[in-house]
């Protein structure tokens, strides 16, 4: 459906590098990366406002690399949604229809379609700026699906606004995916609204796209170690993998670690946070690590508490509140850290 | 209401420059209709007068529309773009404001005159000295550095996303100029407009040196008047030359405000 070959962006002092993309037809594709990363470039450069200096981009079979915007099918969602503040709401969403010269009769249902696709025909004869931001965002979506895109791009498009706006539209979003079937690549810097939206993401670090996968992959089996601490790895340490018995035994200095893997030699060991189980005294599980420490900090997050344990190296876990409360847990308290073997990603 | 009194500051100094502004402006209306008021009221009915005020708006809108026609795109190319002598540009397009207008004139005669760079070779179908070619010519000298300035402030405060937004919905680059980037800056660039304008229609200097006295402008008869039959015969036309400016000007800013509003 859309494929990017080989495209490379200089842009200042800062480049986009040999970027190579298949997003697959009604696919929800998220890029992830920090910002400045390249994000909203690569965005522009697939909308046509800038020229690749080398590779190409194709829709549909059609090369569209030298095609202007206004030619590519592709709508654009900018993350202040970029609305035009001299009209309203009606107006914005019918732009692109007036300039296509549509009929009158076909134009106005289509604007009836997709304003009450998004909920918005009470809102539309008001002005963008009286508008919130979450009406504003719905707005915006509205102008780029009424033209019926073959790919619909999303510029970091919940990042403005507050949490549980955010949370409401992203099912809003996903729901808009799935009625109307449009291509879509999202670009974020939030790896938990990737993961809940994405169908595959790719990850995008200075420049490169360094990682393509499904949503578990990229959040499980991070291939990099900078993959590994964008979605949340907080434990990672380098050692030595030494195979026996079809397990690998990882020394990261002053802790042995039981990992899943064929690796051998020097490795990063990649534990999530969540994936430890803590006690006071030894645990009987599955779990195949299972390491001795201390207490040496304590985070208070609400619904959950992320502590720092000394085993030899510093660990960070996070347990749920009522556990924390139930095992009367304190700064230096003895604990026992269990993970399974599964559970340790090694890079 | 108590004011603090930093405000108090404020307005203290405020009311000090706005009297300065104000009070010749008050005085030569007050010295005109309490004294003159029957020497005011034959002069607008002066057919020489009413031709000097009419051909000052018209050469003065005349250099607004050519500034407007060929200096609004240029505008939008000093905000947009970045390109190799933007600086220069930008440097010649401010110069006027700065010289002194008797060096405007200097400039514009070696130029336009009967012996200038353009004013000679083009002189027999088109002559500047003496007619309403040079009037405009060099109104537009001085007048344009407001519309151009103003106008690329507009367009700089005009977010380019929403351009570019525009070009993903199908408008081509002129359509996102004309539907999203000039309706959006038109409040500035009509603001430069009603100061260019009033800056075109002040001009004396540039235009006597270029155009000499005929055609004569509302400034050129005022001078004229003034040195030959004294303050008075002079003050007639300089009232109703603010008289028309201070109209034209309260009503356009009023104007300007609603167009504001709306953005």
């Amino acid at each position: 459906m859309l494929s990017i070959r080989d495209l490379s962006k200089k842009w200042a002092d800062f480049s986009l590098t040999n970027i190579n993309l298949d997003v697959k037809e009604r696919e929800y594709f998220t890029v992830l990366g920090p910002t400045g990363a390249g994000k909203t470039l690569m965005l522009e450069l697939i909308a046509g406002f800038h020229r690749p200096d080398l590779g190409e981009i194709w829709i549909n079979d059609k090369n569209i690399t030298d095609l202007p915007p206004e030619q590519r099918k592709v709508g654009f969602v900018y993350q202040d949604y970029s609305l035009f503040p001299h009209l309203n709401v009606e107006e914005n969403v019918e732009f692109g229809l007036r300039l296509k010269k549509i009929p009158k009769s076909e134009t106005n249902k289509k604007i009836r379609h997709t304003m009450n696709l998004l909920g918005l025909t009470h809102l539309s004869k008001r002005l963008p700026k009286t508008l919130s931001g979450g009406e504003q965002q719905k707005v915006a979506l509205a102008r780029a699906i009424v033209l019926d895109p073959d790919v619909l791009l999303l510029d970091e498009p919940l990042s403005a606004l507050d949490a549980q706006t955010q949370e409401r539209l992203r099912k809003e979003l996903k729901d808009l995916h799935e009625r109307s079937g449009v291509t879509t690549i999202h670009v974020t810097h939030d790896h938990v609204e990737a993961i809940l939206l994405g169908d595959r993401i790719g990850v995008l670090s200075d420049g490169k796209l360094i990682q393509v996968g499904a949503p578990d992959e990229i959040f499980r089996k991070p291939k990099w170690e900078f993959v590994a601490k964008f979605v949340g790895v907080e434990n990672i340490f380098s050692g030595k993998s030494e195979l026996k018995e079809g397990l690998a035994r990882i020394d990261i200095g002053n802790a042995l670690i039981e990992a899943v893997t064929q690796k051998e030699g020097k490795v990063k060991v990649c534990i999530r946070p969540e994936d430890i189980l803590l006690s006071k005294r030894p645990i009987k599980s599955s779990g195949r690590n299972m390491l001795q420490g201390k207490i040496t900090e304590i985070s208070d997050r609400g619904t959950t508490v992320r502590l720092k344990v000394d085993v030899g190296r510093e660990l960070v876990v996070i347990i749920t509140k009522r556990s924390f409360l139930d095992m009367k847990l304190g700064i230096g308290s003895g604990v026992y850290a269990a993970f399974k073997a599964s559970s340790v990603h090694v890079i | 209401m108590k004011i603090e009194r930093i405000t108090a500051l404020f307005i203290a100094l405020g009311i000090f420059i706005v009297a300065i502004l104000a009070l010749p402006i008050a005085n030569i209306f007050f010295k005109q209709f309490a004294f003159d008021l029957t020497g005011f009221l034959s002069a607008i009915t002066d057919q020489g007068v009413l031709k000097a005020v009419g051909l000052s708006c018209f050469s003065a809108f005349l250099a607004v529309l050519v500034t407007f026609v060929f200096g609004v795109p240029l505008a939008y190319l000093l905000a947009r773009k970045n390109f190799r002598g933007k600086a220069l540009i930008e440097g010649i397009i401010d110069l006027p404001m700065a010289i002194p207008h008797v060096v405007a004139g200097i400039m514009l005669l070696t130029v336009f005159g009967l012996s200038g760079l353009i004013g000679g070779p083009v002189s027999p179908f088109l002559r500047f000295e003496g007619a309403l070619p040079g009037i405009v010519v060099a109104m537009l000298f001085v007048s344009a550095p407001f519309l151009i300035n103003s106008a690329k402030e507009g367009f700089q405060s005009v977010d380019p996303r929403l351009e570019k937004v525009a070009r993903s919905l199908g408008a081509t680059e002129w359509e996102a100029f004309r539907k999203v980037a000039f309706p959006l800056a038109f409040p500035q660039i009509f603001s430069g407009a009603i100061m260019s304008w009033a800056r075109a229609i002040s001009e004396f200097a540039a235009v006597i040196m270029l155009v000499g006295f005929f055609p004569m402008v509302a400034p050129g008869m005022i001078w004229s008047r003034f040195y030959s039959l004294g303050l008075y015969e002079g003050m007639r036309v300089a009232v109703i030359l603010l008289l028309i400016t201070l109209s034209v000007f309260v009503g356009l800013k009023y104007l300007q405000g609603r167009l504001y509003a709306e953005h």
